[in-house]
């Protein structure tokens, strides 16, 4: 066996694992003596406690503890964090209401924590949880954004007008200058509506105590098992890191609601000392729809200005974001630096104001999903674009062409700096693959059997790998957001790579094998991937915004430079020559214009025998780390094309060809990254055309089951028809950009354009269910009769 | 799920007195695709179960004379793959086809969809419009007097479906439109004609469950041609409307969906 060269399509070595049913998720695990915890959570949106009453609940036979916010709060357990401080425009910091994994006092959305039963077992602690009493003093529910803002019912007494911030970016008198001067404006409200993350595993969490070492474990359904350590450790106080060990096993899915660290995991590890036994709770699909961070919830006004010919000359945004009950981990930076810093787009706009005001809700927390304020951004820009070129009467490929970036690298005016791409290369390929010469006459073929043919083009970026740690933490950041890995080298060659990067389906076992493989020269199957464990891995900042690539591998492959140098000079002992002259290639350590060389596996031996050098000279062994900081956030662009078909008579839209062209830089493996793009259009079409969540005016969720919340499935995607173009990014060692979200940014605007550009007028919100569409296409029959 | 007790008779006697000793409290299980999930989400908690598979003779698909006679334990997958359905009344197939997933089609039942009458189902809008008879443990009851409204039927404490009897139609078909999140039925429309006689029935949209349509069955009486519903409307009134479909788009629909069904009944 070989190596395996970066590029190569290897197929997933942990599938294998997955698709025989031999994967350890959190709930497979089972710890001796564990018992089980069944919460109790509010059924209204907003109620005072006056009293909880756990008598009955607690004579169940097999029940073991009743436990409530009065007991975090005697324990002196600290609330839930909100990890990322945003400032008023008048300089003033954000106002964030306490946060308790257990209510104290109030509850504040359907689903919110009240109490927690453990019992013997699950069915046990679920029946006693019924028993519970618990004396609501009712409040007015408070479910939309613009009733939040007057006030009139408080959720948090520390934001009177339920403001958690009122925030922006830009330069305002800029921006209002090149509208005065503006030939043309284009307006568009826009409304980003709220998602339900649907990982395929729901969260769960076991807690363990041991009383003897006083060491708590946690197995947990977590992206970034040690920023759960850090957050439970330095802030919710449960215990010093080094008592705290957090692993994350086989995690199925996570799409951003599992970044974040939650009520019930707190709980139950804290539980599992109270009660003396391991405390084992895992999410049904209704807590799922309930409880975990929802996404998205904007609504925008957005004004585009441009000169006689289209040059776009600034843009100007104003958005209100739903930031639910409480604020997640992650939450108050998704609408403000995760998105107002996308609004240029991939165009050389001269100016940008955005004001954002993130508003407490009596709905679930909103936070990070897949994208995160990105794909916010990106529909913004690539909405209100296309209606421009169509209220000019220009082609939008033509329009977009013409404001393109061309010069790299590029400041824009909200704070990134672009560094390399090529916009047009993308958007000439997607339009090649995509025939739109030909577009016309299929929308006759259509027009003729009665359907309604529209074409929709979505050029998206992103920022990814967030990001450089200094300038997130002049952001506001708690963290800094570099990575670390760790590459140990076992005596007879095979290799173990331990990164901070954690894989819930992303394939990471493969990848960063698939690396070290090339790099080294070792076959892939001879390197194994260490994660989600903080026992074994020192730290790590985990995996979200598309990371793991760009600063996770580059952590590995900063180790692999090390690991060769080291080999470098144990070669050179062996092979009695200067380290200087010891060139490695193709897993082969050799003397420079010799035939004199080790292999890899040979040098390993020798690193750790140590015979033939000494100890004073150089150490033994061969294991080297690295945390790696990247110079700037990477900024994946590219052009998707979506081609649908409208039945006027029903509703419904088919989409019947999409495009995708990515540049997401250096690919190492471009089947797993081709995964990637398929599942974020999968989502991104979801958002579009079926997937919402809603609350009533009392604060219910009515779509709290897939009976009501539309996910997309198969049959309702077309075979996708993926590209990609390649200019390498220049912030990290690899040059790659990362590709996990790309899809889910670029998607939404593409199928909204074209449903717009077969409706002939704007107005359609997602998602355009069939019953959208359909009273859609009686406004354009009614606009097509009175013209 | 709440504890229950358990039963597995072997005849219908034995199912109908182990229903009649439970009392209230007794529940037939069929396929228990719906009842089961309801019992896990706790809404439903019925003290016994009175498990249906083991009965003899509730299977099975044969013709008698000019009907098709299905009985109760038949599998949806079982008539959508059937030869004898798909020859007499290929809509029939087709409809059956079409419900759930691969999963609900092995595991769901005639029986227990009509008996259950979800006001989303399939099978009470083929049952209605071909005019079926619903053969229980005590007497024979025609369609037309089965389904009472939502979740309900005529049938009596302590009686258990059997069989269904279809008349076999010239032309039938279903139509189906789903809604976009469960994928049940959110208008389905079955149409089926025998001799002169057109009938039309619609579920998933009415607020008590399936029901005729009387003016497109007038209009189809005249020709049974999509044609003929051009310009025919159903009132919106006595229709759901919930957040995929207010009531007027359901009652357009039935429309649409009518019109489908007719051409389909015609290709066949």
């Amino acid at each position: 066996m070989t190596a395996t060269e970066i590029g190569a399509p290897v197929r997933r070595k942990e599938d294998f694992r997955f698709i025989t049913g031999k994967g350890q998720y959190t709930d497979d695990i089972n710890r001796p003596g564990q018992s089980y915890a069944y919460f109790v959570r509010s059924p209204h949106a907003h109620a005072t406690i006056k009293s909880i009453d756990a008598t009955a609940a607690r004579a169940v036979p097999g029940v073991l503890a009743v436990l409530t916010g009065d007991d975090l709060a005697a324990d002196k357990v600290g609330g839930l964090i909100c990890g990322w401080m945003i400032h008023n425009k008048d300089g003033s910091p954000m106002k964030a209401g306490a946060h308790p994994a257990l209510a104290q006092g109030k509850v504040r959305y359907v689903g919110d924590h009240v109490a927690v039963v453990v019992a013997e077992d699950y069915a046990t602690a679920r029946d006693a949880a019924e028993k519970v009493v618990v004396d609501y003093g009712v409040l007015p529910a408070v479910v939309d954004m613009n009733e939040a803002v007057t006030g009139k019912t408080v959720i948090h007494d520390v934001a009177p007008d339920n403001r958690v911030y009122d925030w922006s970016l830009g330069d305002k008198a800029a921006t209002d200058a090149a509208f005065a001067k503006a030939k043309h404006v284009t307006k568009l409200h826009i409304v980003n509506n709220r998602l339900v993350p649907n990982a395929m595993e729901p969260r769960a969490a076991v807690g363990d105590y041991d009383s003897g070492t006083e060491q708590f474990t946690l197995y947990t359904t977590s992206q970034n098992p040690h920023v759960a350590r850090l957050v439970l450790s330095a802030f919710i106080g449960i215990a010093p890191e080094h008592k705290l060990r957090v692993i994350a096993p086989d995690v199925g899915g996570g799409f951003g609601s599992k970044i974040f660290i939650y009520a019930e995991e707190t709980v139950c590890v804290w539980a599992a000392k109270k009660v003396g036994r391991p405390v084992k709770w895992t999410a049904d699909r209704t807590e799922a729809f309930l409880s975990d961070a929802h996404g998205r919830d904007h609504v925008t006004d957005a004004e585009l200005a441009m000169d006689e010919k289209g040059r776009i000359l600034a843009l100007r945004v104003k958005t209100k974001a739903n930031l639910g009950a409480y604020l997640s981990t992650f939450s108050s930076s998704v609408p403000t630096y995760l998105y107002a810093p996308l609004l240029s787009g991939q165009y050389d706009i001269p100016a940008i104001y955005c004001e954002v005001d993130g508003i407490y809700t009596t709905t679930a927390p909103v936070d990070a999903y897949r994208g995160a304020g990105r794909p916010e951004a990106t529909f913004v820009v690539e909405r209100i674009v296309e209606v421009a070129a169509r209220e000019l009467g220009q082609d939008p490929t033509a329009f977009r062409r013409r404001n393109f970036v061309r010069k790299f690298p590029h400041q824009t005016p909200v704070i990134m700096m672009y560094d390399a791409g090529d916009y047009s290369a993308s958007l000439d390929k997607a339009l090649e693959m995509a025939d739109y010469r030909n577009f016309g006459k299929r929308k006759r073929e259509s027009a003729r059997k009665g359907k309604l043919r529209g074409i929709g083009f979505s050029a998206y970026i992103e920022a990814c790998g967030i990001a450089p740690s200094a300038a997130v933490g002049s952001l506001g950041a708690g963290v800094g957001l570099w990575e670390s890995a760790e590459i140990r080298v076992n005596p007879v060659g095979t290799v173990e790579v331990l990164t901070g990067s954690h894989s819930h389906g992303q394939g990471h076992e493969t990848t960063f094998a698939q690396l070290v493989s090339a790099r080294l020269g070792v076959p892939i199957d001879q390197v194994s991937v260490v994660h989600g464990d903080t026992d074994k891995v020192q730290f790590g900042m985990g995996t979200y915004g598309s990371r793991s690539g760009a600063v996770g591998m580059s952590a590995i492959s900063k180790a692999l430079d090390k690991v060769v140098a080291k080999g470098k000079k144990v070669a050179a002992y062996v092979l009695e020559a200067s380290a200087d002259d010891i060139e490695f290639k193709d897993g082969r350590f050799q003397v420079a214009g010799t035939d004199k060389s080790l292999a890899f596996g040979e040098v390993a031996l020798q690193a750790y025998i140590a015979h033939k050098f000494s100890g004073q000279e150089l150490e033994p062994g061969l294991k080297e780390g690295a945390f790696y900081d990247p110079t700037n956030f990477t900024f994946p662009a590219g052009v998707h094309i979506c081609e649908l078909e409208i039945d006027p008579e029903t509703g419904v839209t088919t989409i019947e060809r999409w495009t995708a062209v990515d540049d997401f830089g250096h690919v190492i493996n471009p089947m797993i990254v081709e995964g990637q793009v398929h599942g974020g259009i999968a989502q991104g079409v979801g958002q579009a055309l079926l997937e919402g969540a809603r609350y009533d005016a009392n604060g219910q969720l009515v779509t709290a089951s897939y009976m009501d919340y539309a996910m997309p499935r198969a049959d309702d995607l077309p075979s996708f028809q993926v590209g990609t173009t390649v200019t390498p990014c220049p912030s990290n060692p690899l040059g790659i950009k990362g590709c996990g979200e790309a899809g889910a940014i670029a998607a939404p605007p593409a199928v909204i354009n074209a449903i717009t550009d077969a409706l002939g007028h704007e107005d359609i919100a997602m998602p355009a269910t069939p019953q959208a569409v359909w009273k859609a296409c009686q406004k354009a029959a009614r606009k097509m009769a009175a013209e | 799920m709440y504890a229950f007790n358990y039963v597995s008779p072997k005849t219908v006697r034995q199912a109908a007195s182990a229903l009649a000793k439970a009392a209230d409290d007794g529940k037939l299980l069929a396929g228990g695709q719906t009842l089961l999930p309801t019992m896990k989400q706790r809404l439903a908690s019925p003290g016994v179960l009175i498990d249906l598979a083991k009965v003899d003779g509730l299977s099975g698909i044969e013709l008698k004379g000019r009907s098709l006679v299905i009985g109760a334990m038949t599998k949806h997958a079982d008539v959508a793959t059937s030869e004898v359905v798909k020859q007499a009344i290929p809509g029939l197939a087709a409809l059956a086809g079409e419900i759930g997933d691969p999963a609900v089609r092995n595991r769901g039942t005639i029986g227990g969809s009509i008996a259950n009458n979800d006001p989303a189902a399939d099978y009470p809008a083929a049952a209605l419009a071909l005019n079926a008879t619903i053969v229980t443990n005590k007497r024979k009851i025609p369609a037309d007097q089965f389904f009472t409204g939502l979740f309900e039927t005529a049938l009596e404490p302590g009686e258990i479906v059997v069989k269904v009897s279809f008349p076999i139609p010239s032309r039938a078909a279903y139509a189906k439109f789903r809604n976009p999140a469960s994928r049940y039925a959110m208008v389905g429309v079955f149409v089926a004609k025998r001799g002169g006689d057109v009938r039309v029935t619609v579920t998933g949209a009415g607020a008590s469950g399936v029901f005729r349509a009387p003016a497109l069955e007038e209009a189809l009486k005249k020709r049974f041609s999509p044609k003929s519903l051009e310009g025919v409307t159903v009132p919106a009134t006595g229709l759901n409307g919930d957040i995929h479909a207010s009531a007027d788009y359901r009652a357009h629909l039935i429309v649409v969906m009518a019109k489908r069904a007719v051409a389909a009944a015609i290709a066949k």
